[in-house]
């Protein structure tokens, strides 16, 4: 049988290499899966890998989706990488996200139909102070109760869901809505409408501010006080106590800053490619996210490339919907085994697989 | 508003239909706690079973065949979460986590043809007379038959783990997995028997869900079920008849937010269907506050990688 052999020092080729593989491999067990339901599964993987980004005809509507799709997964996996790093586990992200969107939207909504330069920027703060805020409370109780963040987090995504429900239903819901559960159009608000910047490429506010958090969030990890704070308390707890950290510090920043890029990146979805507030409005990026940022190796730049990765998947995903007509359900399947891949083979890192000879005893 | 329709009887009858889906995924939950592992799975695997043993119970037309593949079903799916963390040495929470994503989407991949159909019925228990009698006829003697299974379980559970020679040793892997393994014990096969058993509980309980609480199926149906075992789990304290306690509340303030709506409060539905997860919130607080109790229930291996170095 095979036997693990713990390497003297993690391998730093197998560190770019295991995400790769990861990849091959959930394209393998995804060909599979769809060789199962009866497709052409060479076809699927063309489909949903290539024809996004090649494929003429399709090209010029889906290259563009690529920045609006993998901007809120990087941005939101970016704050979770802080806390998964230092053992906080945020999952709640889609909660941020939404709440985000409903405080940012509000105060957007409040002004209208006033125009000014200010309005935009005003409501990206409050978006990132709703998600802020809304992450504050799993990090309030983690530290004041002891309650275990990951529940908590994770309830309140239910409760904002049902938030959402209550305000598009009652303050925020549109006056010329024909009383749907939706609120008034962003894009009818020119002030609070967060646009394509250069036609046709998918390029809006919120994918500059990404890549800042991208550039940011690689300098405080790999050069900052608080990036070395943040690793030792997810190795060694108690070394990082005697090196001066405060763990209650740690996770209050840690929840915070993922709370407001969530917030943030809800922002600049309900202003930009979702349009408005409605009940449709959660797509699950916030728990995509939670697989983007392993994939990314929990590394900015890593991350960076897995959100486009899994954005991929998406636009790809609803191209061989229409094209194999495959259940919407199999793109998920396929996001959920690239996690278990990337799971997997990241032992590789630390260990070395040996055939294991029986020992004479 | 109208509070005449609310009988205590059958306030307290639907309760418990409420509390039996979140009963059966946690007691098996607990088990797998009290081995050391922590499984945030439980979503994921609930949602199979809800749909395995829809599946089953439509096509064969038996409900008790549907019950027997929906633990099939979990327990199946929570195996690559054994493989994974026990073997692959993955991190347990993200691992759960990964079981969940794709435990919904699969399901929902499995369930597409099946939307809309209504199951085979589920039989209740019915002694002549005895069910009969006012009050307590309703209350105790005529429930469906997975309520007194549930219960059962929970009982064979307790007695497992305070009275066995097995309970002791799958608690001894859950409190120091190093010194149970230098007293010869398999660490990680009993944790697998210990992720199996919570796989097929928690795969129940989804049954129960979709073949007789709702009885329909519909994608992502469990709508937080699992994490709210979870989160039961540590209301209970790891004891199994706490269990039971936390999950009939539970059951009671759904039942209760239901009605409201349905009696027509004078309250937003969607505040209303928010107090089930806000209870969670408020009943883990007061759980944990206290951090020497806390800590002293939870086992102490809890989520703590095992590798035996030889």
């Amino acid at each position: 049988m095979f036997k693990l052999e713990r390497r003297p020092n993690p391998s730093k080729a197998m560190v770019i290499m295991t995400p790769i593989l990861a990849v091959v491999l959930t394209m393998i067990a995804g060909g599979i899966l769809f060789a199962i339901l009866g497709k052409n599964p060479f076809e699927a993987i063309r489909i949903i890998f290539w024809d996004p980004l090649f494929n003429d005809t399709v090209a010029s509507y889906t290259r563009p989706q690529l920045l609006i799709k993998a901007s809120p997964l990087i941005m939101i996996a970016l704050g979770l990488s802080f806390g998964y790093r230092a053992n906080i586990w945020n999952i709640g992200a889609e909660g941020q996200f939404i709440m985000g969107a409903v405080a940012g939207g509000a105060v957007g909504l409040a002004f209208y139909p006033t125009e000014s330069v200010l309005i935009f920027p005003l409501m990206v703060l409050a978006g990132a102070v709703g998600g802020f805020l809304w992450a504050m409370i799993p990090a309030f109780l983690k530290i004041k109760f002891n309650a275990n963040e990951i529940l908590v987090s994770l309830m309140l995504v239910y409760v904002a869901i049902n938030f959402l429900g209550a305000m598009v239903t009652g303050p925020l819901r549109s006056p010329v809505g024909m009383n749907f559960p939706v609120s008034r159009n962003f894009n009818e608000y020119p002030s609070a409408y967060n646009g394509e910047m250069i036609a046709n490429t998918g390029l809006h506010m919120g994918v500059l501010v990404t890549l800042a958090a991208v550039i940011v969030a690689y300098i405080l990890l790999k050069h900052h006080i608080f990036g070395f704070q943040v690793r030792t308390a997810g190795q060694s707890p108690r070394a990082a106590k005697f090196s001066g950290v405060n763990p209650n510090i740690t996770i209050a920043i840690c929840l915070g800053i993922s709370g407001g890029l969530a917030g943030m990146a809800g922002l600049f979805e309900v202003t930009g490619p979702a349009g408005k507030l409605s009940t449709n409005f959660p797509l699950g990026y916030g728990f995509t996210a939670i697989i983007v940022a392993f994939l990314g190796r929990l590394n900015p730049i890593g991350i960076l490339f897995a959100g486009l990765l899994m954005a991929l998947t998406y636009i790809g995903g609803e191209l061989a919907q229409f094209q194999l007509s495959v259940p919407a359900a199999s793109i998920q399947v396929f996001q959920g085994m690239l996690l278990f891949f990337m799971l997997a083979v990241d032992i590789l890192v630390s260990f070395r697989i040996r055939l294991a000879s029986r020992e004479v005893a | 508003m109208d509070f005449s329709a609310l009988s205590p009887v059958s306030l307290i009858v639907s309760l418990m239909v409420a509390a039996t889906p979140i009963l059966i995924a946690a007691i098996g939950e607990l088990v797998v706690e009290k081995s050391g592992v922590l499984n945030l799975g439980v979503e994921g695997m609930m949602i199979i079973g809800a749909i395995c043993g829809f599946i089953v119970a439509v096509e064969t037309g038996s409900p008790w065949l549907g019950f027997l593949a929906a633990m099939a079903g979990g327990a199946a799916i929570s195996f690559i979460f054994a493989i994974l963390t026990q073997y692959m040495l993955t991190n347990q929470v993200a691992t759960g986590l990964a079981l969940t994503l794709f435990g919904l989407g699969f399901a929902a991949l499995l369930g597409h043809s099946y939307a809309g159909i209504k199951p085979p019925k589920f039989g209740t228990l019915d002694i002549p007379f005895i069910s009969d009698i006012p009050v307590i006829g309703p209350l105790i003697f005529s429930h469906d038959y997975m309520i007194y299974i549930s219960l059962m379980i929970v009982a064979g559970v307790w007695y497992f783990l305070t009275r066995t020679r097995g309970g002791l040793v799958l608690r001894a892997a859950g409190e120091n997995h190093d010194a149970a393994h230098a007293l010869g014990y398999k660490v990680i096969r009993i944790r697998i028997m210990a992720i199996l058993f919570g796989g097929a509980m928690a795969g129940l309980g989804g049954a129960y869900l979709s073949l007789v609480r709702v009885p329909q199926w519909t994608e992502g149906m469990t709508a937080g079920a699992g994490w709210i075992a979870l989160a039961i789990v540590v209301f209970a304290s790891w004891k199994p008849w706490r269990i039971i306690l936390g999950a009939y509340l539970f059951g009671g303030i759904t039942v209760l937010q239901l009605n409201l709506q349905a009696a027509g409060a004078n309250i937003p539905v969607a505040y209303l269907s928010m107090t089930p997860y806000l209870v969670t919130i408020i009943v883990l607080v007061i759980m944990s506050a206290d951090k020497k109790r806390a800590s002293l229930n939870a086992p102490a291996c809890l989520g703590r990688i095992f590798h035996a170095s030889n």
